[in-house]
C-alpha cells in the first residue's frame, strides 16, 4: 500500500460518499443536474475542444472532452506527399513550436535511410528544437495567468516570445512554420551573427522566467488556486499515457532527451531533468518553467561548442526512402511526440502513424476533472497545457 | 443651505442643477478611470503603448468606444425573459446614481445631506446585487447563470464586511451623515495636534483596508471577479449584453468604481476637506466659500488615487475560486472586523 494508492482510495471513497449523500439530495429536492458544454467556442479552450461537463452547482459530476473539431487528416495526407513535402504539414501539428515536429519525423525517415546528419546539423537542429520549446513554453506562462484572470503575465510572455520568433525567423525565413528540417541535414546554415543575438536572447529569457516567479508564481492567490488541484498520482499517470513536463510533475523522472540515443546534440550538454513530487496543477506549471530555464541553458552551451562543418549529408537528389517501418520519438515541448513511418519504398510514405502529446495528456480529463469545481476545470485544463492541433491532427 | 446653490434659485432649477451634477459626479470618474488606468495605465504595466491612434495619445479613443457600442445591434436571446433582461443594465446603473447622492463634495456642494447617509449608502450599493442576479437570470444562458448567482453570493458576503468596516468609521465620528464624518476627521486632532486633522485612515487602518478589500469584491474587479471570469463563464452575467446594454453595464463598472472611491475617501481620507487648522476654521459656517469649488477637485484627486489602487490590484492579481472567497469573507475578513469594532469601541470609551 504505498501513499499514492491511498490518496485515490481517499479520493474516491469521498467522492462515492459525496455522490451519494448528493443523490438522497436530489430525490429529496427533485435537483437535477446540468450540462454546461465548455467549448467548442470557449476563451478557456484556446481553439475548438469541447467540454462536456454534467455539473451538480459548481461541481463536476463528469467531463468528457470532445475532440476532432479541427481534424486535418494529416496522418491520411503524409500518405500522398513526397518526404520532404511531409515537414510542411506536421509543422501545423503543434503550432507554438513547429520546428520540434519536424525533427522526429525527418529522424524517423533518416534511420530508414541509414543516413545521419552531419554534426553542425544536429547542433543547429537541437538548438531550433530548444527554441521552439521556449517560444511554446513561455506563451503556456503567460497564458496561465490568463486563465487565472491575470492579465498582465501574458503581454510579457508575447513580449519575450517575439525575440525567440526572430531568432527562429532570422534562422529559418518562417515564424511559426519553418519548414527548414531535411533529410540528412538542413537547408541552410545560420546567419551572420545568430549566435551573439541568440545569447542575448536566451538571457533575456531567464529574467522572463524569474519575472515569472515574482509575478505568478510566488502569487499567495495563483499557490491556492494549483497547489493541490488536480493531482495526478504517479501510478495513475503511467496508466494514462501522460508524457513530458505532465508525467515529471507526477514525479517520473522521464525524459526523451535524456534517456535515448538519438543524433542530436542533448548528450553533449550539461542539463538537469526536473521532476516534482506534488503531480497538481502547480508542479506542473513550474516544471514547465524550469524547462524554459535548462532550455536556455542548453542553448547557451550549444552556441559555446557548435562544431563547423557542412549541415548537409550526401542525399541523392529524389529521396526515395528503402522498405522498412521506423519509429522515432522525442521529448517535445508538449510531452512524447513520436512518428511511426511504413515505407514501401516509394517518394511517399506508405503509412504513417503520429503520436502526439496532447492527445494523450488530455485523455487523463475525465479522472482528474471528477468532483472539481467549474473554476478548476479551467485550472487543470491550463496546466495540463494542450495544444489543439496537437490533439486533433 | 447653501449661498452657492440655494439663494435665489428656484426648485427647478436647483434640481436640473443636482442631476446634471450627478451625472457629471458618476460620468466624469468612469470616463477618466477607462482612459487612464483601463487604457493607458493597463498598457504601460503590460509593456504596450494602447491606444494610440484616436486623437492625441488615444485619448478619444472613449468616444471612439462609445460610439462603436452604439452602434451594434441590441440583441436579446430568443429564450430571455425580456422585458427583464432590459431593465437589468438599468438597474445597475440606477444603483449607481442613487450611491453618489449622498457623496458630499462640499460644505454646501452636496446633492442631500441625508441623516442617516452611512446606512443608506450600504443599503443602496446592495440594489446593483438585484440588477446582475436578474440579468444572469433572464439571459437564459448557463455561463450568464452561474455568473449571475456567483455574483450574487460574493455580493452578500462582502456586503458584511464592509458595513462592519464601516461601523468603526462610525463610532469614531459619532455620525452617520457622511457630511459629519468629514468634518469630524478635519476638526480632529491626533495627540492635540491639528495640523493633520484627524484622517481615519491612521485610526482605522484596519477598517479601511478591509473596506477597500470589499470594494474590490464588490465591484467584481479581479482577484474577485468571478462572476465575470471571461476565462471559465465568457462573461458572467454579461455573456449575452450586446451594444448600448453591455455599455451601460461597462460604465456603471466603472462609475461604481469612482463612486466607491469617493465613498471610501471621505469615509478615511478626510473627504472634501483640508484640516480646518490650516485656515483657521471652526465649524462648517466657517468655511469658506471657495471650498465648494476646490473640494470638489480634492475628491476627484483623492478619487483617482483610491481608483488607482482598485485598478492596480486588478491588473496584478489572478482570481481566486468562489469558495475560496467565502473562506476569505466570513473567516477572516468578519472576524477582523468584528476585533476592529470592539477596539474602536473600547478606546472611544477610554480615551
Amino acid at each position: 500500500m504505498t501513499s499514492t494508492e491511498s490518496l485515490i482510495d481517499r479520493k474516491q471513497l469521498a467522492y462515492i460518499a459525496s455522490q451519494a449523500a448528493d443523490a438522497r439530495l436530489n430525490v429529496e429536492l427533485e435537483t437535477e443536474g446540468m450540462t454546461l458544454n465548455i467549448g467548442p467556442q470557449h476563451p478557456a479552450t484556446h481553439g475548438t475542444l469541447r467540454i462536456i461537463a454534467h455539473l451538480d452547482g459548481e461541481q463536476v459530476v463528469w467531463a468528457e472532452p470532445s475532440c476532432g473539431y479541427m481534424h486535418r487528416g494529416y496522418e491520411k495526407l503524409t500518405e500522398v506527399r513526397t518526404y520532404p513535402q511531409v515537414t510542411s504539414l506536421v509543422n501545423r501539428i503543434d503550432w507554438l513550436g513547429s520546428f520540434a515536429n519536424e525533427v522526429p519525423f525527418i529522424l524517423a525517415a533518416e534511420k530508414l535511410m541509414g543516413v545521419e546528419a552531419p554534426p553542425r546539423a544536429q547542433w543547429i537542429r537541437t538548438i531550433l528544437f530548444e527554441l521552439s520549446r521556449i517560444a511554446n513554453v513561455s506563451l503556456f506562462l503567460g497564458d496561465l495567468g490568463v486563465q487565472l484572470g491575470a492579465v498582465t503575465p501574458v503581454f510579457m510572455a508575447f513580449r519575450d516570445r517575439e525575440h525567440v520568433l526572430n531568432l527562429i525567423e532570422a534562422a529559418t525565413g518562417g515564424r511559426f512554420h519553418p519548414n527548414f528540417d531535411r533529410i540528412g541535414g538542413l537547408k541552410d546554415d545560420l546567419p551572420e551573427g545568430f549566435i551573439d543575438e541568440t545569447r542575448a536572447v536566451m538571457k533575456k529569457l531567464r529574467n522572463f522566467c524569474t519575472e515569472m516567479e515574482d509575478l505568478l508564481f510566488g502569487n499567495e492567490i495563483f499557490q491556492s488556486r494549483t497547489r493541490g488541484i488536480g493531482v495526478i498520482p504517479k501510478d495513475i499517470a503511467m496508466q494514462y499515457g501522460l508524457s513530458g513536463a505532465n508525467l515529471r510533475a507526477c514525479g517520473v523522472d522521464w525524459d526523451l532527451r535524456r534517456d535515448q540515443s538519438l543524433p542530436m546534440a542533448w548528450d553533449k550538454v550539461d542539463w538537469k531533468v526536473w521532476t516534482h513530487p506534488d503531480g497538481d496543477s502547480f508542479a506542473r506549471c513550474w516544471i514547465r518553467l524550469q524547462e524554459v530555464r535548462e532550455s536556455t541553458l542548453i542553448v547557451d552551451q550549444l552556441l559555446k561548442s557548435i562544431p563547423s562543418g557542412p549541415v548537409m549529408a550526401k542525399v541523392p537528389r529524389i529521396i526515395k526512402v528503402p522498405e522498412g517501418e521506423a519509429w522515432v520519438s522525442t521529448e517535445n515541448p508538449l510531452g512524447e511526440m513520436g512518428y511511426y513511418v511504413v515505407s514501401k519504398g516509394d517518394l511517399g510514405p506508405f503509412r504513417t502513424k503520429i503520436r502526439s502529446a496532447s492527445f494523450n495528456n488530455i485523455s487523463i480529463v475525465p479522472w482528474v476533472l471528477k468532483g472539481v469545481y467549474v473554476p478548476d476545470i479551467i485550472t487543470i485544463l491550463a496546466s495540463l497545457y494542450f495544444i489543439l492541433g496537437d490533439i486533433d491532427r | 443651505m447653501s449661498a452657492l446653490l440655494a439663494a435665489d434659485l428656484p426648485y427647478w432649477v436647483q434640481s436640473l442643477l443636482r442631476v446634471l451634477g450627478g451625472v457629471v459626479a458618476v460620468l466624469l470618474p468612469a470616463g477618466a478611470i477607462v482612459y487612464l488606468f483601463l487604457f493607458k495605465m493597463m498598457s504601460f504595466m503590460q509593456s504596450r503603448l494602447g491606444p494610440m491612434e484616436a486623437g492625441p495619445y488615444g485619448s478619444m479613443q472613449l468616444f471612439a468606444e462609445v460610439g462603436k457600442w452604439l452602434q451594434k445591434e441590441d440583441i436579446t436571446p430568443e429564450r430571455a425573459d425580456r422585458v427583464i433582461f432590459k431593465i437589468a443594465p438599468l438597474v445597475v446603473l440606477a444603483s449607481t446614481f442613487l450611491l453618489v447622492a449622498v457623496v458630499p463634495f462640499g460644505p454646501d456642494a452636496w446633492f442631500t445631506n441625508f441623516e442617516a447617509g452611512v446606512f443608506y449608502m450600504l443599503a443602496v450599493s446592495s440594489v446593483s446585487v438585484l440588477g446582475i442576479l436578474i440579468a444572469g437570470w433572464s439571459s437564459a444562458n448557463k455561463y450568464s447563470l452561474l455568473g449571475g448567482l456567483r455574483a450574487a453570493g460574493q455580493l452578500i458576503a462582502y456586503e458584511l464586511p464592509m458595513v462592519l468596516a464601516v461601523i468603526g468609521v462610525i463610532i469614531q465620528a459619532g455620525t452617520m451623515n457622511l457630511q459629519g464624518i468629514v468634518l469630524a476627521q478635519n476638526t480632529g486632532e491626533i495627540f492635540g495636534w491639528n495640523g493633520l486633522g484627524n484622517p481615519y485612515i491612521l485610526t482605522q487602518f484596519t477598517g479601511f483596508i478591509i473596506f477597500m478589500i470589499a470594494v474590490q469584491a464588490e465591484l467584481t474587479q479581479t482577484p474577485f471577479d468571478m462572476p465575470i471570469a471571461e476565462s471559465e463563464l465568457v462573461s458572467g452575467y454579461m455573456t449575452e449584453y450586446s451594444g448600448f446594454r453591455f455599455l451601460t453595464f461597462f460604465i456603471a463598472e466603472f462609475a461604481t468604481a469612482g463612486v466607491f472611491s469617493f465613498i471610501a475617501s471621505v469615509l478615511f481620507l478626510g473627504g472634501w476637506g483640508v484640516p480646518f487648522a490650516w485656515f483657521g476654521w471652526t465649524d462648517i459656517d466657517s468655511v469658506d466659500n471657495w471650498m465648494n469649488v476646490v473640494g470638489p477637485l480634492i475628491m476627484f484627486g483623492k478619487m483617482m488615487l483610491l481608483s488607482f489602487v482598485i485598478m492596480w490590484v486588478r491588473f496584478s492579481y489572478p482570481r481566486f475560486r468562489e469558495d475560496q472567497l467565502q473562506r476569505f469573507a466570513w473567516k477572516v475578513l468578519v472576524p477582523i472586523s468584528l476585533v476592529n469594532i470592539m477596539v474602536t469601541a473600547i478606546l472611544k470609551v477610554a480615551l
